[in-house]
């Protein structure tokens, strides 16, 4: 009985984080309902109201730019308004580039003779969407092994036996998600502010055997049989590559919390699947007739080679 | 092999073929794997990674009396931190061009198992020389692997070396394909284990 209620407090406290995390990021306006990109030029804004034909229709209320660059503000070749006047679509001159989010600063929002108010809009891709694509691409159209050539050392190391192979991708992905959560935590709010980054390295590096050192304490405190199963694969997590990679990519790309996270998630499940893959060859290997120099590593770095360029079929997809 | 003592040239030439890092230890293979398509890229990396082992094996070896043996191994982790920062500043500063092309591993040097092993096994228990002897035998090993690898793949590929003209044609374009990073580094291994085989026959055949 107990635990389950100290289950419950658990997901109550990520519930809330994740909900703080979720509004935390977003810069909404309480009149505009959604901002949405349409087709390749355009942009749609809805209001929770109608609003004035005259201040729609006035070129000058809107100030659009990319996010990184405020200075260059992007050029309107006009605005529609909908029937019913909540809906405002505006035409730009240049295709948009919409992996880049967007700001819209709108003047003055006249609705019904009352003003409400300036407002600065974010317009994202469909959000979902791209956080599902992060974690794909992370998991398969970028896999890390597969196309990034990043974790090889414990790759060939683990990818014997399957039971291995399946237990040291779940291990990693644990200290993968725990340990890029950590370094998105420093990275933007001491790091970033201080203007640090160049400690990147060393703090990154610090906070990996600090997770790996608290994943290892606290599994052999809540659940010893898991302990067992999996604590020989913390020590190798160290020697990874990816673990040091993702931390690194997601301060460069200047990653939000939910996409670190996605981002972490992909890396672990990509390398899980890789490791699966390869050992359910290697497997069979051991019963084939490899010549004797090709024996052990070397044959395998070929199966792995054949996996690349397998995997090469699915660079330049994008989803969403 | 610290239990043997070893003159200084052999601990030079055994990082560089016998326990080469690269084909025989099979350690750190994601840059081998990686950005050897070109001889360039090799040279730069392995004098990183030289730069970086020969630095931190003298920090560790000049302190290790004063480490103590339970935090030794976060003590080994933070100086290659700190050394593979000071490398990584300083490429990205007189190099832009070939430091964009490394991209990340450079930085991933902090996680190569050649380097910590080499402390853990070499340095931690032996006096500054050797083990500046040993590191500087481990650096050029690895060096020499990604040498061999970009040379193999930049002349296949693309049919230069070091950016010269040598065929005039592309001969086979598949091997500066990023995949065939694996196929070169399995052939080469395989090839590593034939010369050892035909060597043990001749020993045999003398015997």
């Amino acid at each position: 009985m107990g635990k389950i209620r100290k289950q419950h407090v658990w997901m109550g406290w990520m519930l809330l984080l994740g909900i703080f995390l979720l509004t935390g990021c977003e810069t909404e306006h309480r009149f505009v309902k959604s901002t949405a990109f349409k087709g390749t030029h355009q942009i749609v804004l809805t209001f929770a109201g109608p609003v004035e034909e005259a201040w729609a229709k006035n070129l000058d209320h809107y100030a659009v730019y990319e996010k990184p660059d405020p200075d260059i503000l992007l050029g309107l070749a006009g605005v529609s308004l909908s029937q019913d006047r909540t809906t405002v679509t505006l035409t730009f001159r240049d295709a948009l580039n919409q992996e880049q989010p967007h700001l819209i600063r709108l003047k003055e929002i006249l609705s019904d003779g009352k003003s409400q108010g300036g407002a600065l809009l974010t317009v994202k891709k469909a959000y979902l969407g791209y956080l599902v694509s992060v974690l794909l691409g992370a998991m398969i159209i970028k896999n890390f092994v597969f196309t990034k050539y990043l974790g090889l050392c414990v790759f060939f190391g683990t990818s014997q036996k399957k039971s291995t192979a399946v237990g040291m991708g779940v291990t990693f992905t644990l200290v993968m998600v725990a340990s890029a959560m950590m370094s998105w935590f420093m990275y933007q709010f001491v790091l970033k502010p201080l203007r640090l980054d160049f400690l990147q390295i060393v703090v990154f590096i610090g906070l990996v055997s600090l997770s790996v050192q608290a994943v290892d304490t606290i599994l052999r405190k809540v659940n010893p049989a898991l302990f067992k199963a999996f604590g020989v694969y913390l020590v190798l997590v160290i020697a990874n590559c990816i673990i040091l990679a993702v931390p690194l990519i997601l301060a460069n790309n200047e990653y939000n919390a939910l996409e670190s996270l996605m981002l972490a998630v992909g890396a672990g499940t990509g390398f899980l699947i890789a490791l699966f893959l390869m050992s359910s060859v290697r497997e069979r290997l051991e019963t084939a007739n490899v010549p004797p120099t090709y024996r052990g590593l070397p044959i395998a770095f070929i199966t792995a080679g054949l996996f690349a360029l397998a995997f090469m079929g699915f660079s330049g997809m994008s989803l969403f | 092999m610290a239990h043997t003592k070893k003159t200084n040239s052999q601990l030079l030439f055994s990082g560089l073929l016998s326990e080469n890092p690269i084909f025989r230890l099979a350690l750190s293979m994601c840059p081998a794997v990686g950005i050897s398509t070109t001889v360039m890229n090799g040279i730069l990396l392995g004098i990183a990674v030289l730069f970086v082992q020969v630095f931190s094996s003298c920090t560790i070896s000049a302190i290790k009396n004063y480490i103590h043996p339970r935090i030794r191994i976060p003590t080994y982790t933070l100086t290659i931190a700190t050394w593979v920062t000071v490398i990584d500043l300083v490429l990205a500063a007189y190099v832009p061009a070939a430091y964009k092309e490394m991209g990340i591993f450079v930085k991933l040097i902090v996680a190569f198992a050649i380097i910590t092993m080499r402390l853990e096994m070499f340095a931690a228990k032996n006096p500054l020389v050797p083990s500046f002897v040993d590191a500087v035998g481990m650096g050029l090993g690895f060096l020499f692997g990604m040498v061999t690898l970009g040379a193999i793949r930049e002349v296949l590929g693309s049919g230069t070396l070091l950016g010269f003209d040598l065929l005039g044609d592309k001969p086979l374009l598949f091997f500066i394909l990023p995949a065939a990073g694996f196929f070169t580094v399995g052939f080469m291994m395989a090839i590593f284990n034939y010369v050892e085989l035909v060597f043990k026959r001749m020993k045999e055949k003398k015997g």
